[in-house]
């Protein structure tokens, strides 16, 4: 790439939205104080004097408006981001995700096009009070009619929230918040992949490690550890949780015959239990163990001192890795 | 209370306060007039063939809005060409004063669709289900308005507004609260018309508010007032003053309209369990049409006029009934196609999937022939 600059997460976020508020006079940004202040987390910071208070503007503390207008807005032509600010705060917007924004293309047989981006941090390991540090991806996975995808490094970070402003279908943007501040190099000439494709971020030929989001960085963690060890593993980076593009995975695992996903959010009912279940399938013949899924518990996410044990880390990665090799 | 006519249909103006109102009936003409009574007439006949069908089990569900003709044909036409409504899901006297084809609302209950028409052509949006959703939408919709500086320029040929239609028992949902709020706190041109029909299935609207209505609000910086919803002049006029506001800049205003619902809730409910035939007997002697013949036959309307009425809502009801008859089932496409305006693998390869079970099965199916074939691979 001939035109890079190492941003953070954060950093890389601030600057997709910059360049899609440019492109695009309907790309609108509001939630709860992302004005002045930037939001919580300062991923809109700045926007507010370049695009003004019609283009970018604090909501209510009300989700439900949130994601009930951001439908309104789009109705009229407008392509709304909105802000929910912390993953345990979506709740009250229920209704207005799953039965409103949707439904609505499918119930007007395709007439209302939907392009709304719900921009979600979520996720734990930032000592966070409770309702602060959920993984909510799976309810929204499985609603019919919402496209998800987390980025889990800059670069993605950037072109993936372009990538979901100009989908004419709601995309819900899991944002790994305790990797907002991990920095890395940004391609601003064009985009490696498509929203929803997955990709290979380490080769390796034993092992297959799937995951997203905040994951993906102790998965590589993992492979590093793994290689001192004699064991090559294939770090997946799934980046869409829905669709979710399993072509890549069962490439991956008919060469390594092993495979282990991992994720914050338990595990019961969940983005690994899918990946499993078709994996099983589609690749019967090539496993030469189980599939292992490595998540947190099925459990409230516990209080900040409890979160480490908590959250899936590169030890309980590579005993699953163990496992898959011992088989 | 607004009201102009009583239920003998004398027309009066009761206070000095509503003669900001009483001035766009006198801007009326007598062929207006009788349009608001055959829309009236029209919408209560096709209510009452809809309810036949489907008894006769020609539909899945039905909800009547008889006893609401005045509310929903009066605020109907009071709503401009630019304007743009989104409506619960028994309005179906608003949807004719805007042209809406009847036979979509008909087919959503059958169960062909999920209403599937094209909000755009009519600007009249889907019925919701999820009550109070919708206000929402409106909201939105109204704020986009605003920023499009389509509102408050004085010419009325430009200028938008937006009206969204609720019941008594949906104020009681958090979202029109959100919605009232942010409607006012962005000065949307976006009215509130709350139908209060008094029932919420089993439930009077001592369930759902401490306050009237009308009230409800002015926390909120929603002013709003009150209409006698079974006088038809009224509710236009109400609601023609309130829409131009909104259009000229002035924000949401919320119209509560008192009217009752003398049918059942939907085709499913039984009302004599939970209410007197008394109350009943009341509002039926208020009937919003009625009373509006009443005051047509005193301004010299002749007997004809509702003759050729009767014999227009016959005719209708023949063809909703014919044409009812005549509807396709809808083919496994439809469950499909449009789940998301982008392709999806996971849809493509169910949909191929069951298509090809189906055929597999004999061939009962409409699929479409030609369609890229696919591995039947994966879960279902």
């Amino acid at each position: 790439m001939s035109n890079t600059v190492e941003l953070s997460i954060a950093k890389a976020l601030n600057a997709g939205l910059r360049k899609a508020m440019q492109d695009d006079s309907k790309v609108l940004v509001f939630g709860e104080d992302v004005a002045k202040l930037g939001g919580v987390f300062r991923i809109t910071e700045g926007l507010l004097d370049e695009f003004g208070s019609e283009r970018i503007f604090n909501s209510p503390i009300a989700e439900s408006a949130i994601v009930g207008t951001a439908i309104g807005l789009a109705m009229r032509g407008f392509r709304p981001v909105a802000e929910i600010q912390f993953d345990g705060f979506v709740y009250p917007a229920f209704d207005q995700l799953v039965s409103q924004l949707a439904k609505l293309t499918n119930r007007s047989e395709g007439n209302l096009k939907m392009p709304v981006v719900v921009r979600i941090p979520y996720g734990g390991g930032i000592g966070a009070v409770e309702h602060h540090s959920e993984s909510p991806e799976a309810y929204f996975a499985h609603t019919a009619g919402l496209r998800v995808v987390s980025p889990s490094n800059p670069n993605d970070a950037y072109w993936m929230i372009q990538q979901a402003i100009q989908s004419n279908d709601p995309v819900i943007f899991m944002e790994p918040k305790r990797r907002y501040w991990q920095k890395g190099q940004v391609g601003l000439d064009q985009p490696a992949l498509g929203l929803h494709q997955a990709a290979v971020v380490r080769p390796g030929t034993d092992v297959t490690i799937a995951s997203y989001g905040p994951m993906v960085v102790t998965s590589l963690q993992a492979a590093e550890i793994a290689q001192s060890e004699g064991v090559s593993i294939e770090v997946i980076d799934i980046r869409s949780l829905s669709p979710i593009d399993f072509g890549v995975v069962v490439e991956s695992v008919k060469k390594t015959g092993r495979l282990v996903i991992a994720h914050e959010a338990g595990t019961f009912v969940s983005i690994s239990s899918e990946i499993a279940a078709k994996i099983a399938e589609l690749c019967f013949y090539y496993l030469e163990a189980p599939v292992l899924r490595v998540g947190g518990f099925d459990v409230p996410y516990p209080a900040a001192k409890l979160e480490e044990l908590y959250l899936p880390d590169a030890d309980r990665l590579m005993e699953a890795v163990d496992r898959v090799m011992a088989y | 209370m607004v009201q102009f006519l009583n239920e003998n249909g004398e027309f009066a103006v009761l206070s000095k306060e509503h003669e900001i109102y009483a001035q766009f009936i006198r801007d009326l003409r007598e062929a207006d007039f009788l349009k608001f009574y055959r829309d009236m007439a029209k919408i209560r006949r096709f209510d009452n063939e809809a309810t036949a069908l489907q008894r006769q089990g020609q539909m899945g569900l039905w909800v009547p809005a008889i006893g609401q003709e005045g509310a929903q044909i009066g605020s109907g036409h009071a709503v401009g060409p630019n304007d743009n409504i989104f409506p619960s899901y028994r309005e179906h006297g608003v949807a004719i004063t805007h042209g809406v084809d009847l036979m979509s609302i008909i087919k959503m209950f059958r169960g062909v669709n999920h209403g599937g028409w094209n909000p755009y052509e009519k600007k009249f949006h889907l019925y919701a289900i999820v009550l109070g959703a919708q206000t929402l939408h409106a909201a939105g919709y109204a704020m986009g308005v605003n920023f499009e500086g389509k509102v408050g320029t004085g010419d009325p040929n430009f200028d938008e507004a937006v009206i969204t239609y609720f019941g008594d028992g949906a104020t009681a949902e958090g979202d029109i609260s959100e919605a009232f709020l942010m409607a006012a706190t962005k000065n949307a041109p976006l009215v509130f018309f709350c139908q209060n029909n008094q029932w919420a299935i089993s439930s009077a609207v001592e369930t759902q508010t401490k306050v009237p209505l009308y009230k409800r609000g002015e926390g909120f910086g929603v002013p709003g007032i009150r209409v006698d919803g079974n006088d038809v002049l009224a509710c236009y006029a109400v609601t023609k003053k309130h829409m131009d506001d909104a259009r000229n800049g002035l924000g949401p205003y919320l119209i509560e309209a008192l009217t009752y619902r003398i049918g059942a809730h939907t085709t499913s409910d039984d009302p004599s369990k939970y209410r007197d035939s008394e109350e009943v007997a009341y509002w039926q002697a208020r009937d919003p049409i009625v009373r509006f013949e009443k005051f047509l036959r005193s301004q010299g309307i002749g007997q004809d006029f509702f003759d050729d009425v009767q014999a227009a809502g016959d005719q209708l009801a023949a063809e909703i009934r014919e044409t009812t008859f005549a509807l396709e089932e809808p083919t496994l496409e439809l469950m499909f196609d449009h789940v998301y305006s982008e392709p999806h693998p996971l849809i493509e390869e169910q949909k191929a999937w069951l298509r090809g079970f189906e055929e597999s099965l004999g061939g009962h199916t409409q699929a479409n022939e030609g369609d890229d074939k696919v591995d039947y691979g994966g879960s279902r």
